[in-house]
């Protein structure tokens, strides 16, 4: 790959993967489409990377959120720790809903979706590599967060492997509902609260496990159940997910 | 007589019920009628720019 | 013979007088249907020996809830025909569900809740299919909104469809909600293929509700669809009749 001189003391930066490297195009003969997707999730990163501040708002937005209910409610740290678990989620979720509105936003505006849904690679992959992209930077971020947040909720240490565990898994949920709504309102202007309309319904259940898992981690309970009903969420958002969001990108995109 | 309108105590649960339920049909009624009208007149509107009018 | 049928449920024109043809004959059925339910849920049957005569909002309440799924599932089923397919009139089908179906969503979770209160104490509980019930609402509203926020008709009807087959892995949570946890809401006792556990007197008024209120919406869809058709339809010939009429 090619790179370039930064201004900055001749210090060499690689391009990311360009769209048509993304894609693979050899000649005649399309690369595996595993190739290409791993190709477009780097260019995913890579691209993210290059734009730190904005990696850092929904980040930064759960903090606040997190921050508003001690604030807001009672600073009683017994009185907090009863509601972490909803505090935690609800303020993942909404996170979530701000970080999902980049997910295509950059790639439609400048044509590298159509690229994408042209080059007859399957989009379906190409999307999950993507929405894989997003998960690392936003949903990853936020379930290391977490239990940062929770233990200022007074929540104890002994608590945190099972916080991370419940919103890393269901975060990836998240994301992948979180994909087809983001497909459907692309283009649309000021499209944030339609998007949280059609993603919440599908959120809830997630919701309502991640709470529960959560809840059992900082109880000290057995949360091995919810959690694997997180898994099999997130699984199910795998397979379903990216063929539902492909088809959505295809009709936004018409 | 009372009896019905009671409703054995729980009156005050039945019959915002029932009215719930009258509203939800009456309107479906009033905005599927108004719906249709509405477009019936854009149709119009819409053939009469095009000169095909009445 | 079947396939002339079918294309010509296809065709504009057909479809626009077909139901204007066929409105009244659902209309009326279930105008009698429902008051004779009423009658017969609200007068004739004998108040419960748990609940008294609090039970009587079953015969709003159950017909509600039925209407919210059976119209979700018209809708999607119509939104999968018109994206496989390509068929306009299937889309417009599914426009036309989305408000019959979201109202009649609210009025069941306001009748369960004015039931719930006298007979568990809360209003609202968040069990699973309650919860599922106002999930079904939000992706009513959400069907909605996502067809207004778009002017372009065609990406409308297409993208909504998509939303509306994604949702539909939501009707069965609800109807098999009660069955797979334990909930505050009690086990089917109609819907049960073998015998139904309630007394004739109770059943045949909510059965008369039940087939009324779906009479009901095929009514007011037809009504809504001609509507819809209208909206979809640009070539004058047949539409200058129509309105000219």
């Amino acid at each position: 790959m090619s790179g370039y001189g930064s201004p900055v003391a001749g210090v060499v930066v690689p391009a990311a993967p360009t769209p048509a490297q993304a894609t693979v195009w050899a000649g005649s003969h399309q690369a595996p489409i595993l190739d290409a997707a791993r190709l477009a999730l780097a260019r995913d990163l890579q691209l993210a990377f290059r734009k730190r501040g904005q990696l850092v708002q929904p980040l930064a937005f759960f903090a606040m959120v997190t921050m508003l209910f001690p604030l807001a409610i009672s600073p009683e740290l017994a009185r907090l720790r009863e509601i972490a678990p909803g505090v935690l989620w609800a303020g993942a979720l909404l996170a979530s809903l701000l970080a999902l509105e980049f997910l295509f936003r950059d790639d439609a505006y400048d044509g590298t979706l159509e690229q994408y849904a042209l080059s007859g690679q399957s989009l379906t992959w190409l999307i999950f590599a993507k929405t894989a992209a997003h998960w690392l930077l936003t949903g990853l971020p936020l379930a290391l967060m977490a239990p940062l947040a929770g233990l200022s909720l007074g929540v104890s240490v002994a608590a945190v492997p099972g916080i991370v565990a419940s919103v890393a898994v269901g975060s990836v949920a998240l994301s992948l509902i979180g994909s087809i709504g983001a497909a459907l309102t692309l283009g649309i202007k000021r499209s944030g609260a339609l998007l949280s309309l059609l993603t919440l319904p599908l959120s809830l259940p997630v919701l309502i496990f991640g709470a529960r898992a959560t809840q059992l981690a900082i109880t000290g309970g057995p949360l091995l159940a919810p959690l694997e009903l997180l898994a099999a969420l997130a699984v199910l958002g795998v397979t379903l997910a990216p063929l539902a969001a492909a088809a959505a990108v295809r009709i936004s995109l018409e | 007589m009372s009896q019905f309108f009671e409703m054995g105590g729980y009156a005050a649960f039945v019959w915002p019920a029932y009215a719930v339920t009258l509203a939800a049909i009456v309107l479906n009624i009033v905005w599927a009628r108004r719906a249709l009208a509405r477009s019936r007149e854009e149709a119009r509107r819409r053939l009469s720019l095009r000169g095909e009018g009445p | 013979m079947t396939w002339t049928w079918f294309h010509r449920l296809g065709s504009p024109p057909y479809v626009y007088a077909l139901a204007a043809r066929l409105t009244p004959w659902f209309a009326w059925p279930a105008a009698l249907l429902i008051i004779g339910g009423l009658w017969g849920g609200l007068v004739l049957a004998p108040p419960d020996y748990q609940q008294g005569d609090g039970f009587r909002i079953i015969y709003v309440h159950a017909p509600s809830a039925w209407m919210s799924l059976m119209v979700y599932t018209t809708m999607a089923i119509a939104a999968a025909v018109g994206l496989i397919w390509r068929i306009k009139v299937a889309h417009a089908v599914a426009a036309s569900c989305a408000p019959i179906g979201a109202s009649f969503t609210f009025a069941a979770l306001v009748t369960g809740a004015l039931w719930g209160q006298p007979m568990w104490g809360t209003y609202w509980e968040w069990d699973p299919r309650l919860t599922s019930e106002l999930i079904l609402l939000f992706l009513y509203l959400g069907y909605m909104g996502l067809r207004a926020g778009l002017e372009d008709t065609q990406r409308a009807d297409r993208a909504s469809a998509v939303l509306a087959v994604v949702g539909v892995v939501n009707v069965p949570i609800i109807h098999y909600s009660v069955t797979w946890w334990n909930s505050l809401h009690q086990a089917p006792s109609v819907m049960r293929l073998a015998k139904p556990t309630m007394a004739a007197s109770m059943l045949v008024p909510l059965l008369m509700m039940l087939l009324g209120f779906t009479l009901f919406f095929a009514a007011v869809l037809l009504v809504r669809l001609r509507g819809e058709v209208l909206s979809r339809e640009r070539s004058a010939s047949w539409i200058r009749e129509i309105v000219n009429a």
